[in-house]
């Protein structure tokens, strides 16, 4: 590990001041992949500033009848929240099918958001990788890519983004909320966070430089049921193939795209009377694989159109 | 920099590069080898420690991090006289071969056991209900935790007797 200076924020203000006046500047919260990256020296800070006891870990009721979960709070304590669980299931069930306990007893929801990609060729520093060092190539492409995205992917980037929780947030159309290096709040839709890889994979999201995450809101419980539901190669503590989340009619898939990947082809012929495996047919009719992941389009065609049947069944 | 744990219930201060991480501070610097490294990237989970009552990862921690924690390591567990219930069961049911990943189960038992009693589900609960003691649960619960010799049978008929013992 490359040697950094650490600092144990004071305040939200000044965490988002000290990143913005220090080079090589990451805030740190429960560590669990960045740590992992920095071990590996895919990820080199030089000064770590230390989120995670600033007063933002509660979960507390919005005035709109929605929830505000702070970035802080551990993916365990959002899993485990009655008022999650009993409101806002797909987000429980997704938290608990990634990471194992102690991961997500550490592991925060800003963090899990912001975690980087679990492609064997960003991991492979002896690999060529546009993510891990821009212009280098990219080793996935014609390599073994049996993982890699089927939607949004371009020549220079087919790695996925690997975040379970963040499926079921892009299904319940949350917001986050944010404090820029200027001590300015503002709020956008998750949907808005990542970027899909372009030119520029190594540049994962709109955040600012310095921008801190404080907050994910969700919006009141759509009507209808909700579930969540994983396809991995082993039945625990393993990273994903593909994943579907759905709730009522708001569809979005995981593990096939750069970015969690909202459905909206899908949603759009639901609304208007397709059936389940008629409406994932149309998302997917926009999906590009790449050899060694063809089997995803099957198998999301079967998961979606199981999950999205079960969640219509129980709400009928 | 200069950090202070209290580690099995003694206050430990220790000048500190910021990269050691908890798992290097109990091992090498306390001589607390109790706790292994089995990956060091928290895939096997031999390094589970409790921080302040809950499980976690000692080999994805940042020691200065846990500045004012209390941090319980399998030393901290029972006494060689006076086993507590769960290595008694480890040893009566056998639930080891080598023994690489015995004080990350036993830890992780522990806070596994805790997270149960608090009524936090797993992906093996019903959604909405309350989580059921059974070997679905204790395999999905202890998922985190590796065992190479593959004694995973013993070690789920240890735990469940060893939630008899302490009830």
């Amino acid at each position: 590990m490359k040697a950094f200076t650490y600092e144990r924020a004071s305040d939200a203000k000044a965490a988002v001041r000290a990143a913005a006046e220090t080079p090589g500047a990451r805030f740190i919260a429960g560590g669990t992949n960045l740590l992992d990256l920095m071990k590996l020296e895919i990820e080199q800070p030089q000064h770590l500033i230390d989120v995670s006891r600033l007063p933002m870990a509660g979960i507390e009721e919005t005035a709109t009848g929605g929830l505000r979960l702070g970035a802080a709070a551990t993916n365990s304590a959002v899993s485990a929240d009655e008022r999650v669980r009993a409101r806002y299931p797909v987000l429980s069930e997704a938290i608990l099918a990634g990471g194992s306990p102690q991961l997500r007893n550490k592991a925060s929801v800003a963090g899990n958001l912001l975690q980087r990609t679990r492609c064997a060729y960003f991991y492979d520093t002896s690999k060529p990788c546009n993510k891990r060092q821009s212009g280098s190539g990219c080793g996935a492409l014609e390599g073994l890519n049996r993982n890699a995205a089927i939607f949004g992917a371009s020549d220079a980037c087919i790695a996925t983004h690997t975040s379970d929780m963040a499926v079921a947030l892009t299904a319940l159309c949350a917001d986050i909320e944010t404090l820029t290096p200027s001590g300015d709040a503002r709020r956008f839709p998750l949907a808005d966070l990542h970027r899909l890889p372009g030119e520029t994979p190594h540049i994962e999201t709109h955040l600012i430089a310095g921008e801190l995450i404080t907050a994910v809101v969700l919006p009141p419980p759509p009507p209808g049921a909700q579930a969540y539901r994983k396809v991995r190669d082993r039945a625990s503590y393993a990273g994903g193939l593909a994943s579907v989340a759905v709730a009522g009619g708001q569809v979005a898939l995981g593990m096939v795209a750069h970015k969690p990947w909202r459905a909206e082809a899908a949603e759009a012929a639901l609304s208007s009377g397709a059936s389940a495996s008629e409406a994932i047919a149309q998302e997917l009719a926009g999906a590009s694989p790449l050899g060694r992941n063809d089997f995803k389009i099957p198998l999301v065609a079967r998961l979606a159109t199981a999950v999205i049947t079960d969640v219509a069944g129980r709400a009928a | 920099m200069r950090t202070t744990i209290t580690v099995n219930g003694e206050a430990r201060s220790l000048d500190l590069d910021p990269r050691t991480t908890l798992l290097d501070t109990l091992r090498e610097h306390l001589k607390l080898t109790g706790a292994k490294k089995g990956c060091d990237h928290g895939q096997c989970g031999a390094c589970t420690v409790l921080v302040n009552g809950v499980r976690i990862n000692s080999c994805l921690s940042l020691a200065v991090a846990h500045d004012g924690d209390e941090v319980v390591s399998i030393e901290g567990v029972g006494t060689v006289e006076t086993l507590h219930p769960v290595q008694q069961a480890f040893l009566t049911h056998d639930a080891f071969q080598c023994g690489y990943c015995t004080p990350g189960q036993i830890c992780s038992t522990l806070g596994m056991l805790d997270e149960l009693a608090a009524g936090w589900p797993s992906q093996e609960t019903a959604p909405g209900a309350a989580p059921v003691f059974n070997d679905a649960e204790i395999r999905e619960r202890m998922s985190g935790n590796i065992c190479r010799c593959s004694a995973y049978p013993q070690i789920v008929a240890a735990i469940k007797d060893a939630r008899e013992a302490m009830a």
